[in-house]
């Protein structure tokens, strides 16, 4: 279902914070962030671990409330959001992908791809039918009555990301989601992600670590350290530099990333 | 989401720890057996008694008495109201009246005589009753040897098992069988038997002109004990006492008594009402003073009315007493038996309870364990769009379905228990020569109220660990490993 509202896929943050209480000391996660991404864009928040990367994409998803600070998407305030309100939010408006891709492991993939729209009330039969067609997009037509410890890592994230697009979200939302996978499946999913940025006009914020991923398909890199804003820079997607939807499997950044991943 | 969508959730979920849940959800079928296994006896024992009640024929009737009648139940609301000697004979005109009155089956009256029966020459003195041919229904009859009268006019009579032994010469000790159980007395049916009797026949002179001062006689201040010792001498010439004979088919033998606590007890042999009323019995009460009526249509010295059911004794009976009788009934004793069931319900409730209390708690530790187990679940939920609310009720729809399975097996185990119960309880009373006895009951307002039961306490149980799951913080719980 996509956002009726002008700013669907708007993000913008202003001074938000997220401090963490540990015994006597504060965690400051987050420490002012202000930020506006536009509807449809593809940003990378890139940083290394514990600079707050996580913790920002978790605000913006709803899933985080921030200490301080307001999170304005599609034009709500987030911070202002009851937990229904938020949860409703998160349900029809984000769509997430994780590093752990997360799929419950007790349910097929098609229950899995199912479970966001049984909770936005899709009627059965409608829901059953996305489910299978979602599923059918990204490669696993022939899977759906597996369950996830029967796939291979590449094939599990591919159904997270079919989930994630299962109630249309305006935003797409991806924490380190190669992070499991090696570098020629994680293209893979990068490259449906892209896809999905491309045709569907979803606004895309990606985090990682690799600067190499994030330069090979993101319009715009945003460097955190300590809860910060430390750079924030246009990019011109490597994908683009060479070739317009060709495959990404043959290009020599593939290399690097090899090299870059321990 | 939807409730469809939910149950449907809960039943998958519930599928995929199946030993566990198994396990909970058979600990709620046996509190629930052990309830209803416990309530089924109780009311079971309740139907017994109640049906045992309502053909003793005790408590749907009243017993009407004239109030110049010596046998009065002194009762303090018997005392208003005209003084004795005034009060209406209790004749058949009264009788009429009564069965007219709204929510009366019947009217009848308890009609006994002193007879002599003669039985292969040998004669047998025994107090004789008439029975009514509604009589039939009630349980002395239920096991008795032979046939009810077949109509009210027939020359038949039944026996009770003392008479009948007695008739048979046998004299059973204290404890032994009597003579029913190894069938001497079906050697009875069919005999024949004369009644020996005294007929009572009115003088047409004496009735004539000495009934008038029998009736005005009893003045306000005059008592009918004295009134009694006056009248015997010139009463006795009003009418003469022929004695008749009459022979009688013997139809049934019964070894318990048929009259149970009513009218004057030690009848051993029973006619047909209508029969003593054809016969103009000259009837002990008959000689008593005020109740004697010079005509042929004697008052009758007591009544008994059946009532549709006990609820209505106590209107029909305040009715009776405005027509100027005394009354009698023992509904008292039926409400301080309701109460004695409802508390036995309440203590077989309690202790049939014990065990789903046991189970419920079954239910808080499956629950709260698969919280721990599925934290990583929910919080999968909760990022893809599930709300605190859908979280609580997918715990609290899990406790349900097992409620309601447990409930369901339950009320199949519990029902099986009660069987066993009853067979046993049936199998220890043939051994003491009892008939058997249903003392078991599982009506449908129990099955559905077991169930329900169940459902609400599992989901009673299931509302903290259903709190506890929606509370978790997503985030917390997808770092969860």
């Amino acid at each position: 279902m996509r956002e009726k509202s002008t700013p669907a896929g708007t993000i913008r943050t202003e001074v938000v914070c997220r401090h963490f209480q540990m015994g006597d000391s504060v965690i400051r996660a987050v420490d002012g962030i202000s930020l506006e991404v536009g509807a449809g864009e593809f940003v990378a928040l890139l940083g290394s671990s514990g600079s707050g990367k996580s913790s920002l994409l978790n605000l913006i998803a709803g899933l985080d409330r921030p200490t301080s600070g307001v999170v304005i998407v599609n034009g709500h305030n987030l911070a202002e959001m009851s937990s229904e309100e938020l949860s409703r939010y998160r349900r029809h408006s984000v769509g997430m992908v994780f590093q752990a891709f997360n799929l419950v492991g007790t349910m097929t993939l098609l229950e899995n791809v199912e479970l966001p729209m049984r909770f936005a009330e899709v009627e059965r039969g409608q829901r059953l039918a996305l489910a299978r067609e979602a599923l059918q997009r990204v490669g696993l037509g022939a899977r759906v009555t597996h369950r996830p410890s029967q796939l291979s890592g590449g094939e599990q994230q591919r159904a997270a990301f079919a989930r994630a697009l299962a109630n249309r979200p305006s935003l797409l939302l991806a924490d380190e989601p190669t992070g499991n996978l090696d570098s020629h499946t994680g293209n893979e999913i990068l490259d449906l992600l892209h896809e999905c940025n491309e045709q569907l006009g979803m606004t895309l914020v990606l985090v990682t670590h690799e600067r190499s991923l994030a330069e090979r398909y993101a319009e715009r890199l945003v460097f955190l350290a300590d809860g910060k804003v430390v750079g924030d820079q246009a990019n011109v997607p490597a994908f683009e530099r060479v070739a317009a939807g060709g495959s990404s499997e043959g290009t020599p950044g593939t290399q690097t990333q090899e090299g870059e991943r321990r | 989401m939807k409730a469809n969508d939910l149950v449907d959730l809960a039943a998958r979920n519930l599928r995929e720890s199946l030993l566990r849940n198994s396990l909970t959800t058979l600990g709620i079928a046996v509190g629930v057996a052990s309830l209803v296994a416990m309530l089924s006896l109780g009311i079971g024992l309740q139907q017994l008694a109640d049906r045992r009640l309502a053909r003793s024929g005790l408590f749907d009737t009243i017993v009407v008495t004239s109030r110049r009648s010596l046998r009065v139940f002194d009762r303090a609301d018997n005392r208003d109201g005209a003084p004795p000697a005034e009060s209406r004979p209790l004749d058949e005109n009264a009788r009429v009246e009564m069965a007219r009155l709204p929510n009366v089956l019947e009217a009848v009256p308890d009609l006994h005589f002193m007879a002599e029966v003669r039985y292969e020459g040998k004669p047998h003195l025994t107090m004789v009753a008439g029975l009514p041919l509604s009589a039939r229904d009630r349980d002395a009859f239920e096991n008795m040897q032979g046939r009810f009268f077949t109509s009210d006019a027939a020359d038949e009579a039944i026996l009770q098992i003392q008479f009948a032994d007695e008739l048979l010469g046998i004299r059973p000790k204290l404890g032994e069988s009597s003579s029913m159980l190894n069938g001497q007395t079906q050697t009875l049916i069919g005999k024949e038997l004369t009644l020996r009797y005294a007929e009572r026949v009115a003088s047409p002179a004496a009735s004539g002109s000495k009934s008038v001062p029998a009736e005005g006689g009893g003045g306000a201040g005059d008592r009918s004990s004295a009134l009694q010792d006056a009248r015997q001498p010139s009463l006795m010439a009003a009418f003469s006492v022929v004695a008749r004979e009459r022979k009688l088919r013997i139809v049934a033998v019964t070894d318990q008594d048929p009259e149970g606590m009513r009218g004057v007890a030690g009848a051993r042999m029973f006619i047909q009402l209508q029969m003593v009323e054809n016969l103009h019995v000259m009837l002990p009460s008959g000689l008593r003073g005020n109740e004697v009526d010079l005509s042929n249509a004697p008052a009758y010295p007591s009544l008994s009315v059946r009532v549709k059911s006990p609820n209505r004794v106590e209107s029909v009976q305040d009715a009776i007493r405005k027509m100027g009788f005394n009354t009698f009934s023992i509904l008292d004793a039926t409400r301080s038996l309701q109460r004695f069931f409802a508390v036995l319900d309440l203590f077989l409730g309690i202790f049939g309870s014990l065990a789903l209390a046991v189970a419920a708690l079954g239910i808080v530790n499956t629950l709260v364990m698969a919280i721990l187990e599925r934290r990583r679940e929910i919080g999968i939920m909760k990022a893809i769009g599930a709300s605190d609310g859908d979280v609580k009720k997918l715990f609290l729809a899990e406790a349900a379905v097992m409620g309601f399975l447990g409930g369901t097996l339950g009320v199949a185990l519990g029902w099986v228990i009660g069987r066993l119960i009853n067979a046993g309880a049936n199998f220890y009373l043939r051994r003491q020569n009892l008939p058997p006895e249903n003392l078991w009951a599982v009506p449908w307002w129990l099955v559905g109220g077991a169930i329900a039961f169940a459902i609400v306490i599992s989901m009673i149980s299931g509302i903290y660990p259903a709190a506890r799951a929606a509370k978790l913080d997503p985030v917390q719980a997808l770092r969860y490993e």
